[in-house]
């Protein structure tokens, strides 16, 4: 699944190393590596993506081995190991969703936006998937956009509409 | 009215800032517990309160705390469990979404009980708002001299981070919440050493859940022993459920334990019924997790005698014709829904959410969701249906945590009560795919017995 060779070589900020600093603050001395989890989020917040060269800057950051970011980054499934769309819509999937429409809703995203689960718009603007029960069971059917996991509720084919076409004109 | 221990006071505008759940009597049970108890005597109205833990396995909490090693010279932790993700169960992400002091008081009253320094509240990935509402609820909290170095002056000091996950079910098992803490996957690890011995960092560790946390806060300010008046038996106090699935009335509910489940169901002042005007089919009455139950064995227990919502009653009947208290997932199926759809769809979640580690549970999941797949999709045979059985039985029991049993008890509670409706699916292969099983007799009233019940050799 990562594709080293398509990767370009990235820059992390000195707003985002400070970032970085204030959370490692937050572990014990030589527990640092404890930050992983929230740096990764922050990356991903940055660059739209977790790519190869931006796990080894982490790694390089927290002074462990690569690969102790890769099979973190891998194992969670907030972390996009692929480019995907600036707006994933993550639809929730899980059986109580599902008891009141959450599979019409993605019908209905799929052939509004044209594109299959994972796959991303010709414009680069969307991309969606079906995500596992994401703890709002009862405002369902839900759906979530990153990187600020803006969450939306009771969702209808009609309000599904206007998001999408909210997000396209922003 | 039940008593609202928890969300007294959840409809008063602001009561999302320090100033305002002041007002109502936040953080009384910080200055109560630092100035005048001792931790231990904390511990002990814990104890007293029999309070247990909400996030599922409903072990008692002060005893779990009491568990706690206390070697000289090595840092305690306290770590609470957020990562709510257990399907239908939404309560804490409602409790941190609208009272967030909640959580942080009874954190600050937890962490001095347990002689902790140090805290985290592991909440998960996907609750990016919620972690934005702790931090600032942390921060107006410090600035008000609750967290930091020497608390109201009592020499005792606190820090509280909030760590997000990374979107994963498993990192609610208290181990692999501490691995993921660490900055690892989240892989259960083998117990014992138990986290009180040797959690996170190797160090003496209490994991609770999010509402476990903030129910310690009415225990200090009314004592142990109000709070086990509230409920009913060894199920004391309140306890949040999330209700989802058919309902009139969807949401999160503070009920005192021992409610009837018919009135919580049922009443105008709970979940009003099951919408569009439908009948009950069926529950899973704790999440996800626990099995299903037929509607008539929601209701009442084999013998006729009335169910009532507290850790007791869900079980009676053991696993032949009752369920368990779980998380207070309550999910509601009314009459058109396909009981093999949704248990193939648990399963799927399971599947995914397995971490690997364990051989039984990452391929026996895998081979229960293909099979309910098949059936679900009108290429089933009748010995797959017993083949589910023979699966879930060889998961059950045999993981390091308890992901597999929880796999694997859905599928094996659907089979037992619904095992018509999946033998429906494989002589009505084509029916099934445009058309549901219905509600059968699956609301069938249970009438009183008065002689005594057989007991099967189950």
């Amino acid at each position: 699944m990562l594709k080293v060779e398509e990767q370009q070589p990235v820059e992390f900020s000195s707003t985002l190393i400070e970032k970085f600093d204030e959370i490692v603050k937050r572990y014990p001395a030589g527990k640092q590596k404890s930050a992983l989890l929230p740096l990764l989020h922050l990356v991903q917040a940055e660059f739209g993506w977790t790519s190869v060269a931006a796990m080894d800057k982490v790694a390089e950051y927290l002074n462990i081995e690569p690969i102790e970011v890769y099979e973190v980054a891998s194992f969670y499934s907030m972390y996009f190991l692929q480019p995907k769309g600036k707006y994933v819509l993550e639809v929730c999937r899980t059986g109580p969703c599902c008891l009141v429409g959450a599979e019409k809703i993605m019908d209905h995203i799929e052939s509004k936006l044209g594109v299959k689960e994972g796959e991303v718009t010709a414009d680069g603007l969307f991309s969606w998937r079906g995500v596992e029960c994401l703890a709002a069971c009862g405002f369902a059917p839900v759906l979530q956009i990153g990187p600020e996991y803006t969450f939306y509720e009771n969702l209808t084919e009609q309000s599904v509409d206007t998001l999408i076409d909210n997000l396209r004109n922003k | 009215m039940g008593r609202k221990l928890l969300l007294e006071h959840i409809n008063v505008p602001g009561i999302n800032t320090l100033e305002v759940y002041r007002q109502k009597g936040g953080y009384r049970a910080v200055e109560k517990a630092l100035k005048t108890l001792t931790p231990d005597e904390v511990v002990e109205e814990v104890k007293k309160s029999g309070l247990r833990g909400r996030g599922g396995a409903g072990f008692p909490t002060g005893m779990k705390w009491s568990f706690l090693a206390k070697p000289e010279g090595v840092a305690r932790y306290l770590v609470c469990n957020a990562d709510e993700s257990e399907p239908g169960t939404f309560k804490d992400r409602y409790l941190m979404t609208y009272i967030p002091h909640a959580l942080i008081e009874g954190m600050i009253v937890s962490s001095f009980a347990l002689g902790a320094n140090t805290s985290y509240i592991y909440v998960r990935g996907e609750m990016m708002p919620q972690i934005r509402i702790l931090e600032k609820a942390i921060a107006e909290a410090k600035a008000a001299g609750f967290l930091g170095k020497n608390i109201l002056g009592t020499g005792y000091d606190l820090e509280l981070y909030v760590q997000p996950g990374g979107g994963a079910y498993i990192c609610g098992e208290e181990t692999a919440l501490l691995e993921s803490l660490e900055g690892k996957r989240g892989n259960p690890r083998i117990k014992p050493p138990f986290p009180a011995i040797a959690g996170l960092y190797g160090c003496p560790t209490v994991v609770n859940n999010v509402e476990s946390i903030a129910a310690v806060v009415p225990i200090i300010n009314d004592g142990g022993d109000e709070y086990a008046k509230v409920g009913i038996g060894r199920s004391t106090g309140t306890k949040l459920i999330s209700a989802s699935g058919n309902l009139v009335k969807p949401g999160v509910y503070e009920i005192e334990l021992g409610l009837p489940v018919e009135e919580f169901i049922y009443s105008d002042e709970y979940c009003g019924g099951i919408a569009n005007g439908k009948r009950l089919k069926a529950t899973v009455a704790g999440g996800s997790s626990v099995p299903i139950l037929p509607a008539n064995l929601t209701l009442k227990y084999a013998n006729g005698e009335p169910r009532l919502m507290s850790y007791e009653s869900l079980s009676e009947g053991g696993f032949a014709t009752g369920t368990m208290m779980g998380s207070g997932g309550f999910i509601a199926f009314d009459e058109d829904q396909c009981i093999v759809r949704n248990t193939w769809n648990f399963a799927r979640f399971y599947h995914h959410e397995s971490c690997g580690q364990c051989s039984p549970c990452r391929e026996g999941t895998g081979w229960l969701e293909k099979v309910l797949h098949r059936l679900e999709y009108g290429h089933g045979k009748m010995s797959d249906i017993d083949l589910l059985v023979d699966v879930s039985k060889k998961i059950e029991g045999n993981t390091i945590c308890p992901l597999g049993d929880a796999a694997a008890w859905p599928v094996a509670s659907a089979i037992r009560h619904f095992r018509d409706e999946f033998e429906w699916h494989v002589k009505e292969p084509v029916k099934s795919l445009s058309s549901n099983y219905g509600l059968a007799n699956y609301a069938v009233p249970i009438e009183r017995k008065v002689e005594e019940v057989k007991q099967d050799n189950l």
